[in-house]
């Protein structure tokens, strides 16, 4: 579903991709470990063209990301993205945050982007604050209305960027608990964590990268049980 | 004495907010261009916005209103347009550099996640800025927009050196027939200061209306029990 082939990003004189390679499958939960600095959130963003790509291409459902004849507003309506600092639109209540996408860009009428937006918010336990600005969230909330807010595109991937780093840690569970849900539910996902115990239960497999490569990456329990790198092998040592 | 020219300075009241409010709504949606045109990535879209708001931020608008009375509009037309034209088009421009630069600034101030997340939901460019980000923006453009349209106001007195018959005019007429200074320009002093006071209520209004907290009566409608079609 997901194939990315050579990616290489640099930022000015900076390179931060070296060359990744790597297929995601459809229902597949990916999630991308490593410590700060190592590309992982770039990598990410290569994935819907939030950062422009240096080299290499990014195909999602066979369709080349970064190319020049592909309208990258058609690829991202099916490529929901959840943030680490949530990105909520301040100025909208949190059903205007959801149904805009909708209305905008898919040209959904009011009223069904309302029952959407009310049955997402049910999905992510918050259908009471339909009427509340995000402001009058605490972070948990405003991190599943953002999830909300992604699915209402009713994307085939979820990209998710450190969806747990901004929070309280009371409010970390509530997040993941609804990101294992649209797992469960089937949902291509990929997670950049630090929830070690999340990519573990969770993922169906996990990438291990350092230093702008995927050092490592096996099912969870390869990568956590028996990591073949020393690199990975340090770096499990330190989070674990 | 300034009652004998009532007419003058009603005259002059309708000419100073003509002048101001034409200036002042040219000044934004030209601004508008100029604010967004300034944070164009293509150059050829940069460097112009650039250099003109550079240039009527930089010279006076005094010297402003003489170059388009004097010189821009009798070579284009061959002779006057009168006070009006070229006092409007004086403050519209002018007015528009000042607007730019705080529509450039209040977009700026935007966090980079907003439009990251308008964009990652497939919405263009365009949209993202009308629906996500210049709403945003606009709030905090609104008490800098304000001082703007006050500065206005009173600059569109300059206006008088190309014979408006602004409020301006009307003090000097009545100084000139009586040869006394105070009464006249005292009134005209107090006029202007009865309009800004009027614009800052209605400024603070504004900012008030389009502030998070505000709710006016009959929107006090709850989305949340179970009610799925939502006025709007």
């Amino acid at each position: 579903m997901i194939k990315v082939e050579g990616l290489y990003k640099s930022f000015g004189s900076l390179e931060v991709l070296k060359g990744i390679d790597c297929e995601i499958q459809e229902k597949e939960v990916v999630c991308v470990i490593g410590p700060s600095g190592s590309g992982k959130s770039t990598f990410l963003r290569c994935i819907n063209l939030l950062e422009d790509i240096t080299n290499g291409s990014v195909f999602i459902d066979g369709v080349q990301v970064n190319a020049k004849e592909t309208d990258i507003n058609e690829i991202r309506k099916e490529v929901g993205m959840v943030f680490q600092q949530f990105n909520l639109f301040p100025h909208m209540r949190v059903l205007e945050n959801i149904t805009i996408a909708p209305i905008k860009i898919r040209k959904m009428d009011q009223i069904e982007a309302n029952d959407l937006a009310l049955q997402l918010l049910e999905k992510v336990g918050l259908r009471d604050k339909a009427d509340a600005y995000p402001e009058q969230l605490s972070g948990g909330q405003m991190q599943r209305v953002a999830i909300a807010r992604a699915l209402a595109m009713r994307p085939k991937i979820m990209l998710f960027d450190e969806p747990t780093s901004a929070l309280d840690p009371e409010m970390v569970k509530e997040v993941l608990d609804v990101m294992k849900q649209l797992a469960e539910e089937g949902m291509t996902m990929v997670v950049v964590t630090h929830e070690m115990g999340f990519a573990r239960e969770v993922g169906d497999r996990v990438f291990f990268m350092d230093g702008g490569i995927i050092v490592e990456e096996g099912t969870p329990e390869e990568v956590y049980g028996q990591p073949k790198s020393a690199r990975t092998q340090d770096f499990l040592s330190k989070v674990l | 004495m300034i009652w004998n020219y009532k007419e003058l300075f009603i005259t002059g009241l309708w000419v100073t907010l003509a002048l101001t409010a034409i200036g002042y709504i040219g000044g934004v949606i030209l601004g508008l261009f100029l604010g967004l045109g300034k944070l164009s990535k293509k150059k050829w879209v940069y460097y112009p916005c650039k250099y003109y708001v550079d240039f009527f931020r930089g010279t006076p608008l005094l010297v402003q209103i003489l170059l388009i009375h004097l010189a821009l509009i009798p070579s284009i037309f061959g002779h006057s347009l009168g006070f009006f034209v070229s006092g409007s088009l004086a403050l519209i421009l002018n007015c528009a550099a000042y607007n730019a630069e705080i529509i450039r600034a209040g977009i700026q101030s935007i966090e980079k996640g907003q439009m990251e997340a308008a964009r990652s939901l497939g919405m263009p460019k365009r949209e993202a800025m009308k629906h996500i980000i210049l709403p945003q923006a606009f709030r905090r453009m609104i008490p800098p927009l304000g001082n703007e349209l006050i500065a206005l106001l009173k600059d569109s007195s300059l206006v008088n050196v190309i014979a408006a018959t602004d409020l301006l005019y009307a003090g000097k007429v009545v100084a000139g027939a009586y040869a006394r200074f105070w009464e006249p320009y005292i009134t005209v002093a107090i006029l202007y200061l009865l309009l800004t006071w009027i614009f800052t209520k209605i400024i603070a209004y504004v900012e008030n209306r389009y502030s998070n907290s505000y709710v006016p009566p009959q929107r006090r409608r709850v989305f949340s029990f179970g009610r799925t079609s939502v006025g709007r």
